[in-house]
């Protein structure tokens, strides 16, 4: 009798990691086909956090459907204000005062670095910290978002910025507070640089680990420290120059290598950058109005189309409005930069390790709220 | 009518209440002092509320998992799912009967007492495979097949490291190994060995840069994923017995135990505080390591098992048989061994090191004109 010979059939394991999973940054869910520890396949699922913000914002005036700005990168609120109240600016064709436009973009950048600390914080985790990064990068984080708290009264939803300006001014203290934390924030940058930057173990993962072209990324779509990681020098402040970013003197970090390590070190010098306009504009802050001196009460909008954008902690955050006359937009569609960075995850990912695949997710540094809006 | 025990079995009964009792304390105290170091490193307080400074915070934390619901997934093995809590448990159990704490008294005195407790704690890999087997979870077997690989690939260097020291003392009785080093301690004649067996220490552990199997943002708690309530508390138990065990070895073989450098006159109470002092330094040590360092990959854990530590450990057994088969001086000993080390320790840093990388500053985009683009934003 012959035995029949069979060889035995393997498949590759699927692992389903998320949407309860430490290191997804919130509800993500990717499947990963792995081969042994490598990544063959990554299958993104995302809309776990989808509210329809977008939507709701169809149903109220222009002020009110500021609050869903700050719920859609809830990390780096002001900037999303920020490119909601330019839309309407722009739609309505308001002036904002002087006094405004300083305050905004020292709230902005303030914003940038404290976004900042909470990704070297949360990267180093993915690369197998215990915590330890996690309380560098809060601590420091947490010095600003006391500001935060005093100008605008909230901790997370700060609905501060209005169109046409900011709700209320800041208080009396407010120039000698930041300039109180801005040294903290330098010396946060150092304490990071010294624990992460420089460790072997932390560059040994990091270094040469998801890369991406500088075209690849272009045709991604990717855009902040993910577009400038992977050498393509754009950067919405300095190209498309909004508000009066052209008043300051700072510079655009770009890597060479398009890897983790290079998104970890240009979010690093964003920091340094961001603080250097804060000084500069702390100087330059003027005295004078919050609004325009004829605020029409109820902000009523003609038929007509704009698109703002700014340079979020993230990449482009644009608003999209379309309005049909009233007080309410007709359609509001928000490019959040999280969405389209996080596309090219598996052409990033495969071929990794698994242990390597968080790490990247970690670098694209995504808010889930924002994927989702 | 008399009723007699032998005294083996009293004995034997006595080392075993001792033990348990020992152990159960010594895991409390270093689940906390493990918070407050974290604590200090990542500049918080750690555990302060319950009891003074909260001492207490870790017996309320085992009457909390005592009392949690004892889960097990339906579609489990149940067997291995049980036993392997027993099998990861029992090992670190066991290696306490070798460890001479002073010089009276052990548990037991073994003649192969090194040779005993590298075969029991090298069991443990099984518990480790039959709960990732058991659990029935992706992250469960990802993590139990992490541990078996790597724990059997640093016991290879951990084991090497220790015949090292086994062929300059001639015994592999722990006490003679310990009574040795009366006046220089093995760690002068072997720097080599003590940063392998460190490092292999830290693997065997499973504690950062090594904790891949049960890394928490990759596999989520690898093999213990599926395990909770007094299950999940025997593993976590376990992990710190063997981080004392290791310790107390490495106290024991490396730093003299409870000989050097008082000597064996002294009475029990300095010899067990000799052997104190010098476990704590290794606890401090290897707690200190967990929370400074980031995670290697797997392939960086291997390739750092297999093309370096274990060819420096079979090195420093060459050099140590030269100088002992040939009769050379004893300082060779430690010249042979610390120019191996200095060696390994070059390669290392030539390996890892790379030139520190800067991004560069561009103050604008060169390619586009900025003017026009401005003109157009408006605002």
């Amino acid at each position: 009798m012959v035995t029949e010979e069979r060889e035995l059939e393997t498949v590759d394991l699927n692992i389903n990691m998320g949407p309860q999973h430490p290191s997804t940054h919130g509800v993500f869910r990717m499947v990963l086909t792995i081969d042994g520890e490598v990544v063959t396949d990554v299958e993104p699922h995302i809309g776990y956090m989808h509210r329809g913000g977008e939507k709701l914002s169809e149903n109220m005036d222009f002020r009110q459907a500021i609050g869903y700005q700050d719920r859609t990168d809830y990390l780096a609120q002001f900037l999303n204000e920020q490119a909601y109240c330019m839309a309407v600016e722009k739609l309505l064709g308001l002036e904002v005062p002087e006094r405004s436009e300083y305050i905004r973009i020292i709230l902005c950048e303030l914003n940038r670095i404290t976004s900042h600390f909470m990704f070297a914080g949360a990267f180093g985790i993915d690369l197998g910290f215990f915590g330890t990064s996690f309380t560098y990068g809060f601590r420091e984080r947490e010095f600003i978002q006391d500001i935060f708290e005093e100008v605008s009264g909230d901790r997370l939803m700060y609905g501060y910025f209005r169109p046409g300006g900011v709700v209320w001014d800041v208080p009396d203290n407010f120039v000698q507070r930041v300039r109180e934390v801005l040294p903290k924030s330098k010396q946060g940058i150092k304490d990071l640089d010294l624990l992460l930057t420089d460790n072997e173990i932390f560059v040994a993962r990091s270094r040469g680990v998801g890369v991406i072209s500088g075209d690849d990324a272009i045709d991604w779509g990717l855009s902040g420290p993910m577009l400038r990681a992977s050498g393509v020098a754009w950067d919405l402040r300095k190209d498309r120059s909004y508000s009066i970013y052209n008043r300051f003197d700072f510079d655009i970090p770009v890597g060479d290598y398009g890897d983790v390590y290079d998104r970890y070190l240009v979010r690093m010098e964003e920091m340094r950058q961001s603080i250097r306009i804060v000084e500069q504009a702390l100087e330059q802050l003027p005295d004078g109005p919050i609004l325009p001196e004829k605020m029409p009460r109820k902000l009523r909008a003609p038929a007509s189309e704009v698109y703002a954008a700014v340079e979020g902690a993230r990449g482009e955050y644009g608003i999209y409005v379309v309005s049909k006359g009233g007080d309410k937009p007709y359609r509001l569609k928000i490019r959040s930069p999280s969405f389209c960075n996080l596309s090219a995850l598996k052409t990033m990912t495969v071929g990794n390790y698994v242990a390597d695949a968080v790490a990247i997710l970690g670098s694209v540094d995504i808010v889930l709220c924002d994927v989702d809006r | 009518m008399s009723y007699t025990i032998s005294n083996a079995w009293l004995d034997a009964l006595v080392g075993m209440i001792v033990i348990v009792l020992l152990m159960t304390l010594v895991v409390l105290a270093l689940i906390y002092l493990e918070r407050k170091i974290a604590g200090r490193i990542q500049m918080r307080l750690g555990p302060m509320r319950v009891g003074p400074h909260g001492t207490l915070q870790t017996l309320a934390d085992a009457i909390k998992l005592i009392g949690k619901e004892d889960l097990r997934p339906r579609s489990a093995d149940r067997w291995a799912f049980e036993l392997a809590v027993f099998a990861i448990f029992v090992p670190a159990f066991l290696a306490f009967v070798a460890i001479p704490f002073t010089r009276e008294w052990a548990v037991s005195f073994l003649d192969l007492g090194l040779f005993y407790v590298i075969a029991v704690t090298s069991l443990s890999f099984i518990g480790f495979l039959m709960a990732g087997w058991g659990s029935d979870n992706k992250y469960a077997l990802l993590g139990g097949l992490r541990a078996a690989a790597q724990l059997i690939s640093y016991e290879v260097p951990m084991v090497l490291s220790l015949v090292a020291v086994a062929m300059i003392t001639g015994s592999l009785n722990l006490s003679e190994i310990v009574e040795f080093q009366g006046r220089v301690p093995l760690f002068v004649w072997q720097p080599l060995a003590l940063f392998i067996f460190i490092a292999a220490s830290l693997a065997e552990l499973e504690r950062q840069p090594f904790d891949i199997p049960t890394a928490e943002s990759e596999v989520v708690g690898g093999p213990f994923i599926e395990y909770s309530g007094i299950r999940w508390s025997m593993f976590f138990l376990t992990s710190y017995a063997n981080l004392f065990i290791y310790s107390l070895l490495g106290a024991a073989v490396f730093l003299g135990g409870w000989n050097w450098p008082l000597g064996e006159e002294v009475g029990w109470g300095l010899q067990v505080a000799l052997m104190f002092v010098k476990t704590s330094f290794f606890i401090v040590f290897l707690i200190w390591f967990r929370f400074a360092m980031p995670r290697l990959r797997i392939d960086q854990l291997m390739s750092f098992c297999w093309k370096l530590l274990i060819p420096f450990a079979f090195l420093q057994i060459f050099l140590n048989g030269l100088v002992l088969v040939y009769e050379w001086p004893d300082g060779l000993l430690f010249v042979t061994s610390a120019a191996g080390l200095a060696l390994l320790s070059y390669i290392i840093y030539r390996t890892v090191s790379v030139a520190p990388r800067r991004v560069r500053l561009v103050p604008a985009n060169p390619g586009r004109a900025t003017a026009p683009a401005a003109a157009e934003a408006g605002g």
